[in-house]
């Protein structure tokens, strides 16, 4: 059981008790349950949970207790009475009455429980089983009629409720309402029939519904994915970290004879506490499906055909041999793969012509980042912050974790979360935000912020010219903290590791010659490339004007790219490196298959900074990280890299260790936007639960994603004459959504960037578009 | 000898006692004019010294609670009236509130003046719509009567009184489920502490009073505190609405001071049913452990009853013939509770559904001797293990009934069947033929 921060206090006041004749001393507030688990005495119970406000609804934690030689005439809930100076409590162990009471209770909790544990998910890591040994009585004294309901129920398309195993602790209710603040399911009826249902014109989706299903004491609630796969005790758990967002949770992932069947949120106070979100908790199935790429295949005449790994190995080094090339990584690589990356980029390739960032991007966004690496502004910063600032950031969808620690905050102390943004969204809701809407950058100059206040900026900061720099001269006014939050998982670990046309591993400025001739004889080099490397769009464009010939690709989509890259990638010489085919593989000439998350070991590196290092989940010796098929081909190439996979690699970023010399030079503010045409301009971001490509094969988990609506003013729509539907017309296409009328400024059009029915890919790269009301 | 000492109930055979006329006609609002003309610590003294306690079940005195409130703490106050009488056998709010709603006003006037509450509401149960309707209606004639609303009297102070309708849960009458309900949740009790006195409704400092309870303060400004302590035993005071139900051939709302006998009240009331004998009573309604003929010498009041072994709850006296089968009238009891649990804790929840089932089978015959231990200790596991006392409540008629008529519970074994004729315990048995 763990301690959440809220129970250790920080001027911490002792309180001594006595549990079962032990003395104890814990901090003043500790519940009688927590300090019982201090003494290492468990009492059994079922609605308590160290994370939810204490609610004593289940009665199976009594106990006996006593303050200053006065006895509660009737045991006491342990779990919601906070323990007082010279308290004795006897608990079952050496309390008859406690004892009968629990052993009572767990009979009434059992009486209206079904024997179906052989078929139950949660058989064999479900408490009521565990606590039924250890508190309940061998054979039933019930005989009568047991409450029975129709089974399951659907409460979304991943969670189901049978509801005769419920035994009404009220676990997933209160964390529904009191962590993720979607309570959308609630108790309803009463006695025995009381059960947990849901409104049916608002089923449960919430982004974070997988938890419920964890934190359930029995086998009530089961995901639909996971239901009936296996029993506990078949499963071997691994420590993991995920991979879907820049929160970087640690999870548990659970396979069964070679294949993850579930993963689960693990735990960690300072990250994550006990939660995750249901992307990172279901969207695993990408790994094992049936695109995966598992031989190295290059194209013969026109077509992609299977090959060795020493002719794809050949091959790909003759197309990279002394020609112009560069890279573009993806925002998906653990931090080694991009160290292998940029190191063969710069020692094997010769330039830096490297980005990491596979979406909109700018030249101010890498000065700003410049800024940024081997920097950290953590979760602690922001639980001691009184104002945190959201700039160009939608926590909920793009980070959720995030997310859940603002509202934490907001609703258990005074933080107030202010937004810059286009309108509410049902996050900043949640978040109880002020909206500042408006010209970005104008908004921001007039937030009031202090040494207190903590700015997150998300990566889509890029897309407005001059924010990033008017974020930094923020901080510098008020001395408040920055953190940058990209969306993907890969994207702090690559800046920290160097994947970037201006910056070498640990924020080292390529332009600074110390920093290049510390690394080179680092590396065991004799030069380094001097000129600052392209950005990803100015890789794109020299490639298409074949000023550059040759093209590295790791985990890029082609359409999250800020320019129309297919002319380039045609005329390249393309070498691939994919999980599963992907929009790259048409274009490609060799294609590496590399491992997927599971089957390697790394270090993702989340928004604030912090290492979060996983072992491999399965053995399987035929996956290659992608560190170790570019040291293959490095030495192919004759220029080994001087490690051979993702182990030595780490050891060796770790040993490069910080820079302590002077950054990059602040950004300056790009070009403004020189999109033109259309009536409205188009805003988006992306829904946490989208078409993206990692969510494939998982239908259960996007049954819940919300459906694509757009957003425009009153005004527009009336200017428009838009009431109910809206076709929004770009260069290339056209998109036809339900419209919702929202209090933002006219002639903006919102949609949701990558979702069913609203791909923006599909309407061009301008930003500039053309509304109307949709026949 | 105790006499009928009705005040609540003196004017009810008038046929506009319900109204402002009426009351006022004897003697209404006079209490309200005195209390106002003192301070409001004063008034809370006076009603601590009045001896005045809870008249809806725990027997809390009145004054005490008020004086809990805290003062100067810059929150709103507010004073909330229990009217969700919803018992088996509890019957004297309803029609107190039905022939005397103006009493109920006034003394939520001078309570809420006294807590400084400018807000007060009456959480009213919804099946009785007739009596809702003039409590609506007397709210309003209080308001044109300038005795709510703002500077009432003109004397400066500010109160509005809101008639809320509850939806029919015997829950809601557990003052913090009452709470929640109020404001718009699911009824059901919250956690304590924190006290409705520091943290009620909408988490401001609450005094919850039963009806009966406010309707007796305006007598204690209009006749004086001495005159209240005057009436009842030592720490009972006052009089007091005894609800008298069942076999007895005048049913009905009896006045009298605390401590009256339930001798004296079926004297007064013509006995149990012609041609029968007394066999078990409640004293306060069906949670209150049961009595046998006994304790017909028991006083009625808050010690004695308790020192006989049960409580004087609501004063619900509902009386059972020898016709009666006991088990039957537990069994009905037990299905009461078992269909308002409010499902929020295990013990009432489930031990209500597995109560009914014992008991159907021992009504039924079918039982066995065991389940009688089986009974009284899940009992023992349901009593004081439950969230609030509406689960305590539900064990009390089982185990004093198989304290006072074991006998009877081995006889339907014995038989295979109730031994008794269902019908010979109604109103219509000699209709029968």
């Amino acid at each position: 059981m763990t301690l959440t921060n809220n129970e250790v206090a920080t001027s911490v006041e002792m309180i001594t008790l006595t549990i079962d004749g032990f003395e104890v001393a814990v901090p003043k507030g500790t519940l009688i349950i927590r300090a019982a688990e201090m003494l290492g005495i468990q009492v059994p119970r079922f609605c308590d949970h160290p994370l939810l406000d204490p609610v004593g609804a289940c009665r199976q934690c009594l106990v006996d207790v006593e303050i200053n030689g006065r006895a509660f005439p009737k045991p006491q809930a342990s779990c919601t009475m906070p323990v007082e100076n010279g308290m004795v409590v006897k608990t079952q162990l050496t309390s008859p009455v406690a004892a009968k009471a629990q052993q009572g209770v767990m009979e009434l909790l059992l009486i209206n429980h079904p024997l179906d544990c052989p078929v139950c998910d949660k058989g064999g890591e479900c408490p009521l089983q565990n606590q039924a040994m250890s508190t309940g009585r061998g054979e039933s004294r019930f005989t009568g009629v047991k409450r029975t309901f129709p089974k399951p129920i659907n409460i979304s398309s991943q969670v189901l409720l049978d509801r005769e195993r419920c035994v009404l602790c009220a676990r997933c209710t209160r964390f529904s309402d009191q962590i993720s603040g979607d309570p959308f399911i609630t108790l309803n009826e009463r006695g025995a029939l009381q059960q947990v249902g849901i409104y049916e014109k608002e089923p449960f989706e919430s982004y974070f519904s997988g938890n419920t299903i964890q934190i359930c004491p029995v086998g009530a609630l089961t995901g639909a994915a996971y239901r009936f796969r296996s029993r506990p005790f078949d499963l071997v758990s691994t420590p993991s970290v995920c991979e879907h967002c820049a929160s970087g949770c640690a999870l548990r992932t659970d396979v069964r004879r070679g294949v993850v069947l579930r993963r689960l949120a693990g735990d960690d106070a300072e990250v994550n506490e006990e939660w995750n979100c249901d992307k990172g908790r279901w969207a695993f199935q990408y790994a094992t499906s049936k695109n995966r790429l598992t031989t190295p295949l290059v194209r013969v005449d026109g077509r992609l055909v299977p090959t060795s790994w020493p002719d794809a190995l050949a091959t790909a080094a003759a197309m990279l041999e002394g020609k112009r090339s560069a890279v573009l990584t993806g925002g998906r690589l653990t931090v080694e793969d991009a160290y292998a990356y940029q190191k063969f980029a710069r020692t094997v390739l010769g330039t830096n012509d490297i980005d990491f960032r596979a979406r909109s991007a700018s030249e101010e966004e890498r000065a700003f980042l410049g800024q940024i690496a081997g920097t950290s502004t953590s979760n602690a910063d922001i639980d001691a912050a009184g104002h945190v600032v959201l700039v160009a950031f939608e926590p909920e969808e793009e980070s959720p974790i995030v997310f859940l620690r603002l509202r934490r905050n907001v609703l258990s102390h005074n933080l107030t979360v202010s937004t810059v943004a286009p309108f509410r969204s049902a996050g900043s809701k949640k978040l109880n935000a002020t909206v500042i809407k408006g010209d970005e950058i104008a908004a921001l100059s007039g937030v009031q912020l202090d040494a207190h206040s903590v700015i997150l900026v998300g990566e889509r900061a890029a897309r407005t010219p001059g924010l990033y720099s008017a974020v930094l001269e923020a901080s510098k006014k008020s001395g408040a903290k920055v953190g940058w939050v990209p969306r993907r998982a890969g994207e702090r670990g690559a800046l920290e590791a160097g994947a970037l046309g201006n910056l070498l591993p640990g924020g080292r400025p390529v332009s600074d010659p110390s920093a290049r001739v510390d690394l080179a004889s680092a590396w065991d080099s004799s030069t380094l490339p001097a000129e600052i490397g392209r950005t990803s769009d100015e890789i794109i464009m020299a490639a298409s004007e074949g000023t550059l010939i040759s093209l590295v690709v790791a985990g890029v989509d082609i359409d999250d790219l800020p320019v129309d890259a297919r002319a380039a990638l045609q005329k390249a010489f393309v070498v691939s490196f994919e999980i599963r085919e992907s929009s790259v593989t048409e274009f490609a000439d060799v294609v590496f298959p590399v491992a997927a998350v599971v089957e390697k070991s790394g270090t993702f590196v989340n928004w604030e900074g912090r290492a979060r290092s996983f072992d491999r989940v399965l053995d399987d010796v035929s996956k290659f990280s992608d560190a170790r098929v570019l040291s293959m081909l490095a030495k192919e190439m004759n220029r080994p890299l001087g490690f051979g996979g993702t182990a030595s690699a780490g050891k060796e970023l770790h040993a490069l260790g910080p820079w302590d010399g002077a950054r990059v030079s602040a950004p300056t503010a790009g070009p403004k936007s020189v999109d033109q045409g259309g009536n409205a301009q188009l805003i988006s971001w992306r829904m946490l639960l989208d078409l993206g490509s990692l969510q494939e094969d998982e239908p259960h988990l996007a049954g819940t994603a919300r459906k694509a609506i757009a957003r425009i003013s009153a005004g527009t729509a009336q200017k428009y004459g838009i009431s109910s539907a809206i076709k929004i017309s770009g260069e290339a296409g056209v998109i036809t959504l339900p419209v919702e009328i929202t209090e933002m400024q006219d002639d903006l059009v919102w949609v949701p960037e990558n979702s069913i029915d609203s791909q923006i890919r599909t309407l061009g790269k301008s930003g500039r578009v053309t509304i109307g009301a949709a026949s | 000898m105790t006499a009928l000492m009705p005040v609540l109930s003196k004017h009810w055979d008038e046929v506009d006692s319900f109204t402002m006329a009426g009351y006022q006609r004897n003697g209404g609002y006079e209490g309200l004019k005195k209390a106002l003309a003192m301070e409001p610590d004063a008034v809370i003294t006076a009603v601590k010294d009045s001896g005045l306690r809870g008249r809806g079940g725990a027997g809390f005195p009145t004054g005490m609670k008020w004086s809990f409130i805290p003062q100067g703490d810059g929150k709103p106050h507010y004073l909330v009236v229990n009217a969700d009488e919803s018992e088996p056998g509890t019957c004297k709010d309803t029609p107190l509130l039905l022939a005397n709603p103006h009493s109920l006003v006034e003394g939520m006037i001078i309570a809420s003046y006294a807590i400084r509450a400018n807000h007060a509401f009456i959480y009213i149960r919804g099946e009785i719509t007739h009596v809702i309707r003039r409590m609506q209606q007397a709210v309003d004639d209080a308001y044109a009567a300038g005795y709510l609303g703002k500077n009432i009297n003109g004397q400066g102070f500010d109160l509005d009184l809101i008639v809320h309708v509850g939806a029919g849960a015997y829950i809601c009458g557990e003052e913090t489920a009452l709470l929640d309900s109020l404001e718009g949740f699911r009824g059901q009790p919250r956690l304590r502490p924190p006290f409705p006195a520091i943290a009620g409704l909408y988490a401001c400092p609450t005094v919850v009073n039963n009806v009966e309870s406010i309707a007796s303060v305006p007598a204690i400004f209009a006749h004086g505190v001495e005159w209240f302590q005057s009436i009842g035993t030592e720490k009972s005071k006052g009089f007091t609405l005894y609800s008298l139900s069942g076999h007895v051939t005048r049913p009905g709302q009896y006045e009298a001071p605390l401590g009256i006998t339930l001798r004296e009240l079926l004297d007064m009331s013509g006995g149990v049913r012609a041609g029968h004998t007394i066999k078990f009573w409640t004293p306060g309604g069906s949670s209150t452990p049961i009595f046998t003929a006994e304790h017909l010498d028991v006083p009625l009041d808050y010690e004695g009853v308790g020192a006989a072994g049960s409580m004087l709850g609501t004063k619900a006296l509902q009386i059972f013939d020898e016709t009666t089968c006991v088990v039957r009238a537990v069994l009905r009891w037990t299905e009461f509770y078992k269909h308002e649990s409010c499902g929020k804790c295990t013990p009432c929840r489930e031990g209500t559904w597995w109560l009914v089932q014992i008991l159907k089978d021992l009504e039924n015959g079918v039982g066995k001797a065991e389940d009688l231990e089986k009974l009284l200790d899940l009992c023992d596991n349901i009593l004081g293990r439950s969230f609030c006392a509406l689960g305590d409540g539900a064990t009390s008629p089982i185990t004093s009934s198989i304290q006072y008529f074991r006998e009877e519970y081995l006889a339907h074994l014995s038989a295979g069947k109730c031994p008794f004729d269902p019908v010979a315990s109604t109103l219509f048995v000699g209709a029968r033929a």
